[in-house]
């Protein structure tokens, strides 16, 4: 399993447009993805379970990757949060 | 052939198929299903041809719109897909039996009462898109068909219940040529919306979604509020030369709209526009009117819980007098009661309404309501050029009242350190043949008199104009009314003070060869009929028009005036 812990950087917090591109990232991976905060967690793959958090600039939240193919989506993911400025 | 009649909404003449842009009947109930596999079945094929459905859309979103217009559709896609929706409804499927519609409508009821309860605006609102893609799929289970306007690839005329502000968002406007709706009127959003687009609409029709189908041919009337649905070759024809003649007619009278308005021989009168609110402004402008004759501030109170404030109301008139950049603004004080009525203004059961309490009998009986309105005109009277007037006066004592406290206000005001224009002039409405009558002591008193002429016709015809049965009588020709108009003028000129027309009448083009001979100084109609008059006024002598006027005076009929009139101007 692979982890990271993150902070949203992004002014507008994670809204509609990058949650798309996260969940549009997740899903051909076959590992279980999850975002989790101190109160919730979401599945990755899910752009209303994503939305749901409702993470705004400053929220803290751990990705979480579990499966066959952790390496190359943790890989993915993590490289899509900082390049698209939303997370740290 | 078929026919439809509906309210004007905005001129011109649109030949096209009929595109009907009707949301379906989405309700449906709960059942229980035996074949918990089937029914699984049927929403993954739901699922997958609302997402087929989304990415169609969102390709020619793309191609026709902006990234970012498609980019909503992106995130309805992903709804589509998302595992934590569709999970959940095929379990709720399997452990309850029940219909993919109920489970479908269950799951996403959770997630759009989550989204809405969010205190994030953004994400509040995304509640809307959730509801959209749960329509969308439940369409397809219930085999209905939601239109999409974006796949419109031809002209069209569009044929709806009603068009929101989100709906017309997503016409393109290069294949949209008219609007037909079942209800409305000329200030509903789409008569709005098809003005500002410059194409023919007829609204509050009644029927158009009901009476017309995908792809009829539709003639859209946008002149005479016609729409004619399947016509004949013939009447298409007389059409297309019928949209020809507007076409040319507009751009005759565009080079008219920075001109002045001259008769042939040279005297100059002044068009005005009647508007109900300063979002009539645009248009006043755009036809190059020369003032505002009649701002009806009854609108300003109408459709609404609670008295508008003093600010809210100086806001409105200050919009109006600075954005008429100096030229005359004429604000008429409340005209309610009659046939308008106010929730939060209790008036007590009239047996004749039109002969009541109402315009300024209510104002001076309830002077705070009408203070509050005076204080608001004055503080925007250092805006541009006020002229205030008053509704409905019958007597002398009633202007000077009404005055008195305009004056108390203004010297109060100034006391206070509020700037206050030193000229505005202070008129009065002539809508009760009594003050037409006196219209010389009258003169003595008042800057100016604006004739109403549909009251002042039904005034003196006796004859309730919402009447059917009398309507006959509502004679705008009839000698008596011309009488009673040519000794306002006369009067009024005899005090070097101005006349103004602002009722139905002024904007007739019967009525305007009449009434330029009888020395109308200004005409205010509604905002399109502006340069159509302007153009007219060119063809038309003031000397000529003396002449064709103290004749029409002398005859017997409203029906000889009307011959006498086309005979005159032909």
């Amino acid at each position: 399993m692979k982890t990271q812990q993150f902070t949203v950087i992004d002014p507008l917090g994670i809204h509609a447009r990058p949650a798309s591109q996260l969940v549009a990232k997740a899903t051909p991976f076959t590992s279980a993805i999850e975002v989790r905060t101190e109160e919730k967690a979401a599945n990755l793959k899910s752009i209303l379970g994503v939305m749901g958090l409702a993470l705004k600039q400053g929220s803290q939240f751990t990705l979480y990757v579990e499966g066959e193919d952790e390496e190359q989506a943790f890989e993915a993911l993590a490289t899509l949060l900082t390049e698209m400025g939303l997370a740290q | 052939m078929t026919h439809l009649t509906g309210i004007a909404a905005s001129d011109g003449i649109a030949i096209a198929k009929a595109y009907r842009f009707v949301q379906p009947d989405l309700t449906f109930s709960q059942t229980q299903v035996q074949d918990i596999e089937a029914e699984q079945q049927r929403l993954t094929a739901a699922l997958t041809k609302a997402g087929q459905e989304l990415v169609a859309i969102q390709q020619q979103t793309l191609e026709k719109f902006s990234a970012e217009e498609a980019a909503i559709f992106e995130a309805h896609l992903l709804v589509v897909n998302d595992p934590e929706l569709i999970g959940p409804i095929n379990q709720k499927i399997a452990d309850e039996a029940v219909n993919a519609e109920f489970a479908l409508h269950e799951v996403s009821s959770m997630f759009v009462t989550l989204f809405e309860s969010m205190d994030d605006e953004y994400m509040s609102a995304r509640a809307s898109d959730i509801k959209d893609v749960t329509n969308r799929i439940l369409a397809h289970l219930l085999g209905v068909h939601i239109p999409n306007p974006s796949n419109i690839s031809d002209q069209v005329i569009i044929v709806a219940n009603d068009l929101t502000p989100s709906e017309t968002a997503q016409l393109d406007r290069n294949f949209v040529l008219g609007f037909i709706t079942d209800i409305g009127g000329r200030t509903s959003h789409s008569a709005i919306m098809a003005r500002s687009l410059e194409i023919p609409a007829v609204v509050g029709t009644g029927a158009a979604t009901t009476s017309i189908q995908d792809g009829d041919l539709l003639i859209v009337d946008g002149l005479s509020g016609q729409v004619l649905v399947n016509p004949t070759a013939d009447v298409i024809a007389a059409y297309h030369e019928k949209a020809q003649n507007f076409h040319t007619q507009q751009v005759e009278w565009s080079t008219l709209v920075n001109e002045q308005t001259m008769s042939k021989d040279g005297v100059h009168v002044e068009l005005a526009a009647n508007i109900g609110s300063p979002s009539d402004l645009d248009g006043v402008l755009r036809h190059g009117a020369e003032g505002i004759g009649l701002y009806r501030t009854e609108f300003l109170y109408m459709g609404r819980e609670n008295l508008p404030s003093e600010d809210e109301q100086f806001t409105a008139y200050k919009t109006v007098i600075e954005g008429m950049k100096g030229k005359p603004v004429v604000i008429r004080t409340l005209d309610i009661g009659g046939d308008k009525h106010l929730p939060y203004l209790p008036l007590q059961e009239e047996m004749n309404p039109f002969l009541g309490h109402r315009a300024i009998r209510l104002c001076l009986d309830q002077p705070e309501l009408f203070r509050t309105q005076l204080r608001a005109l004055l503080r925007a009277s250092v805006y541009g050029n006020l002229k205030i007037m008053f509704p409905m006066i019958a007597t002398i004592q009633e202007f000077r009242d009404a005055k008195a406290i305009l004056i108390e206000e203004q010297e109060k005001l100034v006391a206070t350190g509020v700037a206050v224009s030193a000229d505005i002039e202070i008129g009065m409405m002539v809508e009760i043949p009594a003050t037409a009558v006196m219209a010389g002591i009258f003169a003595k008193e008042v800057d100016f008199f604006s004739i109403g002429t549909n009251d002042l016709i039904q005034y003196t015809m006796a004859a309730d104009r919402m009447n059917e049965k009398v309507s006959y009588l509502y004679q705008p020709y009839n000698p008596a009314i011309l009488r009673l108009i040519q000794m306002v003028i006369h009067a009024a000129h005899q005090e070097q003070k101005w006349v103004g027309m602002c009722g139905e009448m002024a904007g007739d083009e019967l009525a305007v060869p009449l009434l330029l001979g009888l020395g109308l100084d200004e005409f205010s109609m509604s905002a399109t009929s502006i340069l159509k008059t302007r153009s007219l006024l060119k063809h038309l002598s003031v000397k000529d028009m003396q002449a064709l006027a103290a004749e029409a005076l002398q005859l017997a009929t409203a029906e000889e005036v009307i011959e006498k009139v086309k005979q005159a101007v032909k």
